[in-house]
């Protein structure tokens, strides 16, 4: 080891190096994760003058040690010397952002851009600019990818002659031979135009936002469509069909189907950038075409944005935009081939109900909600049931509950346990908006029936899901419906079931309060504490734990203490245990 | 450029012609391996359910008026008025049907159309002097109105689940008439009157980009058709080749570094083998980047089953071309190596004696000692399929030749990694081959294996007192950062905070000490932050 007794100073650098020549990746990860130590131990002015040349020299490593590094100099700056000195970072950073891995590229340039904060204006022009133009004019298309993030970070804080550059530069890799320097472009042109003044937006980025957009290749005309957003915002009103329109108009009826994807994906930012007026006269029709596009993919994200796009219609022409131009559509989804596509309008169709009243919901909503619960695809079914609430809102759930009943039960004993699972989270709200009548009628039942399903997940859904109820309808419900039930439980043949029983009561003894935990659950838990299964002896030590803090302390005293130190002296090591730890926490020792 | 011609043949066949499978080790390199249009699957077993298809197949903006009237008979008809009568046909063919909604539309007019292409097929390849001047612009029409369209959205989920081995292709419901437009698309080009010259207007740039752009088609067919399409455009039309490369490598650079999703990388390669197998000596720096930037990235993508054995085919080709560029490739595969990923390191292990067939002594000792040093890794590796693959090597003449040459360099990198396994490797066949491996060394040079032996003892030894020097090491660096007025706390050691998954005994007390802790790392930029 160099340097090992003898100068100190040395020292840190040199088991660096001797490290990062290791073969085995895992320490020399370990290493570069240690930076900030070595920086330390260097103190700034070595770290400046050693430890950064050092790095930009003979760093050639796997790309997971490269990317350490990236994130690591990112976090550099005080120990390099604070904001005087950041611009040391730039030169490794500079070769970071040039690898061909993308992920070390795009950690380099998220670095460079967090350390461009912390530069003063001048080391700005005088640093870190000039390497952004570097990459801008590399001969690989890696450093010009990653020169697209860097502009609009420096743009704001210099000069006018450099910014002028700075626009030029970017025109230049909006036009690139390579499809991904100009999808990288692409991508960063929305937020260059956020910060470039207005003149600029409609001299210089209207024309690259048009030639983007009608690029020869799809996957650079998508991403036009982002930058659509932040332009049309920063235009404008007056402007924005002379310099959005056209685009956005072709946008939407590509060739493509992954443009309009992104399209339909994007519309309600679009709906705000373009405001009232164009979104009547142009997206509108635009949305019809969209939910009716021959691709199921694109169907499925405008069927997604259905309750949004209505919801910002202006309010003066709303209702009859959607009962004239989007219901006839919508109605159409309801029975589409695709089930995605029905899944998507699933799960936004209910809000309509509260943009439509009462009266129209009843007369054209109800029905397609009834088709839907009964759908051949649990999902659609599913994402109908989880927004009840809205509708209930509107026209009280009385409506559905004749069709909502064989839906919730088909869905309750589908063959999936994850679609079972999926009901269960809603039994809270559904027994809210049902009240509790309808209730015990009709789903009490399946509620009890899922706390012995096969499934463990199920059963501990089960589980909370009665505590839930219990905390919607009281403690006096929980008496005569759910608690005997639960405490036969006990006597069942399958010890899974009796554990079950420990886990309600763990569940419920608090909702149910001191007197049907004492009365009525604690001698059941007792009992058990003779099951011959150590896995139930165990439970009964854990759920006395559990509900001791609910007892008084003459119930714990006189009957819980025996049981627990009983259990304290049992064979099995794990039942010992949990006794134990019962009878600590509840100071019963 | 007509010079260009010499320097750059572009091998006259994909497959079907000289097919060499001797069984030699040298690889017979004159094609390139074909790729499969079927993907072999397990027979037998019981049948997986199904999961619902999804129609997806192409979607064609379908010709208004799609009643065609049948024309007569190109064969029937006065010579005089065949040409005039071939442009109709070509015309009518224009027209597109519906395949996918509604697949029994049309029904009488999609049979016109067949019958059509069919008869064209056949005019084309059994009459000389029919392509005539006026027949390209409506020939190359014909073609790009149908089969140039946006693809459909693909079939099989992305990420995790998609399995390009295992899930099926959606098949193009169009195929019926495709087939026969690319069929005649590909008689046309090679019919013996066809003239490059005269249709460079129509076969441009444009027509190119548009032909790649179908090569992400999820129909094997389709892409067999595409692939000897855009070979015997490659070999006619010199002045789109450069531009040919580059949309190809764009594709890759894609495939590669964004999207790891493309149907056609095979096929591409397939037609790149047979190009690189073309190319003049000495290689152009453009040819060079593109093994080194291109090939060699491609053996990262997590997919690189699919088209591995045409990628292989086209590293070697570029050994066999020039052996000084055999250094480079091996560091980069070297570079790429799968570390978790164990039957993509059997492929790549596959390639390297593949590459250690065709190597250069000279550049062999250039490369062995990382390449050893990955290789002890292997015979070490717990999947016995790599260990196996690896101990392979022990077989091949050549490579025991190699290292025999140089066993004062090989012997005491691999050694370790062979005794230590030779006892401890939980597979019985892998003991064999070890066996076997280190019998061969020992012959090679006894005195040296018995210096291993010696050595392996000693550093055995010596490796608990490096662990706690390394630690000791540390514990200095960070006394020496905590002088630093910059970290005036405690820099504490990266712990590995406890992780449990079960419901068992826990200390309250060890508990209590996890949350108290604090991640140097969180306090130190808290710190920096605070100045």
């Amino acid at each position: 080891m160099a340097g090992a007794d003898g100068d100190d100073s040395l020292y840190p650098i040199a088991v660096l190096i001797d490290e990062l020549r290791n073969e085995d990746v895992q320490l020399r990860l370990n290493s570069i994760k240690k930076l900030s130590t070595i920086a330390l131990a260097l103190g700034v002015e070595r770290t400046r003058t050693e430890l950064l040349p050092f790095l930009t020299d003979t760093i050639y490593d796997e790309d997971e040690v490269l990317l350490a590094l990236a994130e690591q100099l990112g976090n550099f700056t005080m120990l390099v010397g604070g904001p005087e000195y950041v611009h040391c970072l730039l030169p490794p950073l500079e070769s970071l952002a040039t690898v061909e891995e993308t992920v070390v590229r795009d950690k380099a340039v998220e670095s460079l851009r967090k350390i461009s904060q912390e530069h003063s204006p001048v080391d700005l022009e005088v640093h870190f600019e000039p390497l952004v133009k570097r990459l801008a004019s590399g001969d690989w298309f890696t450093s010009r990818t990653s020169a697209c993030g860097l502009f609009s970070v420096c743009y704001p804080r210099v000069s006018s002659t450099v910014k002028a550059e700075i626009r030029q530069h970017f025109r230049t890799l909006c036009s690139d031979d390579t499809p991904m320097v100009r999808r990288a472009a692409a991508s960063k042109l929305g937020e260059f135009a956020k910060v470039l003044e207005l003149d600029y937006v409609k001299s210089d980025i209207i024309s690259l936002f048009t030639a983007l957009a009608s690029d020869e290749q799809d996957s650079v005309r998508l991403l036009a469509v982002e930058a659509c957003v932040s332009i049309a915002t920063l235009l404008p009103q007056e402007d924005l069909e002379t310099l959005v329109m056209p685009t956005l108009r072709q946008a939407a009826e590509d060739k493509s189907w992954r443009v309009r994807y992104m399209v339909a994906d994007k519309f309600s930012e679009l709906q705000k950038a373009v405001g009232p007026e164009i979104t009547k006269n142009d997206l509108v029709p635009a949305f019809q075409n969209l939910l009716k596009d021959c691709e199921a993919e694109v169907r499925a994200a405008a069927a997604n944005k259905v309750k949004e796009f209505c919801e910002n219609l202006p309010e003066d022409s709303r209702e009859q935009i959607i009962m004239t131009h989007i219901l006839p559509c919508v109605k159409e989804l309801v029975s589409d081939t695709n089930q995605h596509v029905k899944s998507a309008l699933a799960s936004v169709i209910m809000g309509l109900s509260t943009i439509l009243g009462k009266d129209n919901t009843i007369e054209h909503l109800l029905p397609l909600f009834l088709a839907q619960l009964k759908d051949e695809c649990p999902e659609v079914r599913l994402n109908i049931i989880s927004n009840l609430d809205c509708v209930n809102e509107v026209i009280g759930i009385r409506q559905l509950s004749q069709s909502l009943l064989p839906a919730i039960v088909e869905l309750a004993e589908d063959a999936k346990w994850r679609v079972r699972l999926a009901i269960i989270e809603y039994m809270p709200l559904l027994a809210g908006q049902l009240g509790v009548e309808f209730f015990d009628e009709k789903l009490n039942t399946l509620c009890m029936a899922w706390l012995i399903d096969h499934v463990y997940a199920i059963r501990e859904a089960a589980t909370c899901n009665l505590m839930k109820l219990v905390e919607k309808f009281g403690a006096e419900w929980a008496q005569n419906t759910i608690v005997p039930k639960v405490l036969g439980m006990a006597n069942d043949p399958n010890y899974l079931h009796r554990m079950t029983t420990l886990f309600c009561i763990n569940a419920l003894s608090e909702a149910c309060g001191q007197d049907i935990t004492t009365k009525q659950m604690l001698p059941v838990v007792l009992k058990m504490s003779n099951d011959q299964v150590a896995n139930v002896r165990f439970n009964v030590a854990k759920s006395l734990q559990k509900i001791g803090p609910v007892l008084d302390s003459n119930a714990l005293q006189s009957e819980v203490k025996p049981v627990l130190e009983k259990l304290a002296t049992d064979t099995d090591m794990d039942v010992k245990y949990f006794a134990q730890e019962a009878i600590s926490v509840l100071a019963l020792a | 450029m007509p010079n260009k011609t010499k320097k750059e043949k572009v091998s006259g066949c994909l497959r079907g012609c000289n097919m060499n499978e001797s069984g030699s080790k040298r690889p017979s390199n004159s094609t390139p391996p074909p790729t499969q249009l079927n993907k072999i699957k397990y027979s037998g077993g019981p049948q997986l359910v199904k999961k619902e298809r999804r129609q997806s197949s192409s979607r064609f903006s379908l010709t208004k008026n799609r009643e065609l009237q049948k024309l007569p008979a190109l064969k029937d008809s006065p010579l005089v008025d065949r040409e005039e009568l071939f442009v109709q046909k070509l015309r009518q063919c224009c027209v597109l049907f519906d395949f996918v909604s509604d697949p029994l539309s049309d029904l009488k007019y999609k049979e016109v159309k067949r019958a059509g292409l069919n008869e064209m097929v056949e005019y084309i390849t059994h009459n000389s002097d029919v392509v005539t001047e006026c027949i390209y612009p409506e020939a190359v029409l014909m073609f790009s109105v149908n089969l140039f369209r946006t693809l459909p959205p693909s079939s099989n989920p992305t990420g995790a689940e998609f399995d390009p081995e295992e899930d099926e292709p959606t098949l193009e419901a169009a195929w019926p008439h495709l087939q026969l437009v690319y069929e005649f698309f590909l008689r046309f080009l090679e019919s013996p009157d066809f003239q490059p010259n005269v249709s460079k207007k129509y076969i441009d740039q444009k027509f190119v980009m548009s032909l790649l752009e179908l090569f992400d088609s999820e129909d094997p067919r389709e892409r067999d058709f595409l692939k000897t399409i855009l070979h015997r455009i490659y070999g006619k039309f010199l002045g789109l080749r450069a531009y040919i490369r580059r949309q190809i490598n764009n594709i890759f650079y894609r495939f590669i570094y964004e999207t790891e999703h493309h149907n056609g990388i095979a096929e591409l390669l397939e037609i790149l083998g047979s190009i690189i197998n073309g190319f003049a000596l000495p290689l152009k720096e453009e040819h060079k980047m593109f093994l080194i930037r291109v090939l060699l990235p491609l053996h990262k993508v997590k997919s690189l089953s699919v088209y591995h054995p045409q990628l292989a085919y086209c590293v070697v080709q570029f050994l066999e071309k020039d052996s000084g560029l055999t250094e480079p490739v091996i560091m980069g595969l070297l570079k790429f190596w799968p570390k978790t990923h164990s039957p993509k390191e059997v492929m790549f292990l596959n390639e390297l004696e593949e590459i250690l067939d065709v190597i250069e002594p000279s550049e062999f000792v250039k490369v062995q000692e990382p390449l050893f040093r990955q290789l002890s890794k292997c015979v070490s590796s717990p999947h016995f399929q790599v260990a196996e693959r690896a101990l392979y090597y022990w077989n091949n003449e050549y490579i025991m030749s190699l290292i025999s040459d140089n066993a004062a360099k090989i012997l005491p990198i691999m050694f370790p990694a062979l005794y230590k396994n030779s006892k401890s490797h939980w597979n019985k066949t892998i003991h064999g081959l070890i066996y076997n491996a280190l019998k061969l060394f020992m012959e090679m040079n006894q005195k040296l294996f018995d210096d291993c032996t010696q050595q392996y003892k000693a550093e055995k030894q010596k490796e608990k007192y490096k662990l706690k020097e390394r630690e000791e090491i540390w514990h200095k660096i960070e006394e020496l950062a905590r002088q630093n007025p910059q970290g005036t706390k405690d820099l504490k050691k990266d712990k590995v905070l406890m992780r449990r998954k079960s419901e068992l005994p826990q200390d309250v007390y060890t508990i209590k000490a996890l949350e108290a802790h604090k991640r140097a790392e969180e306090y130190l930029t808290a710190n920096q932050e605070a100045l």
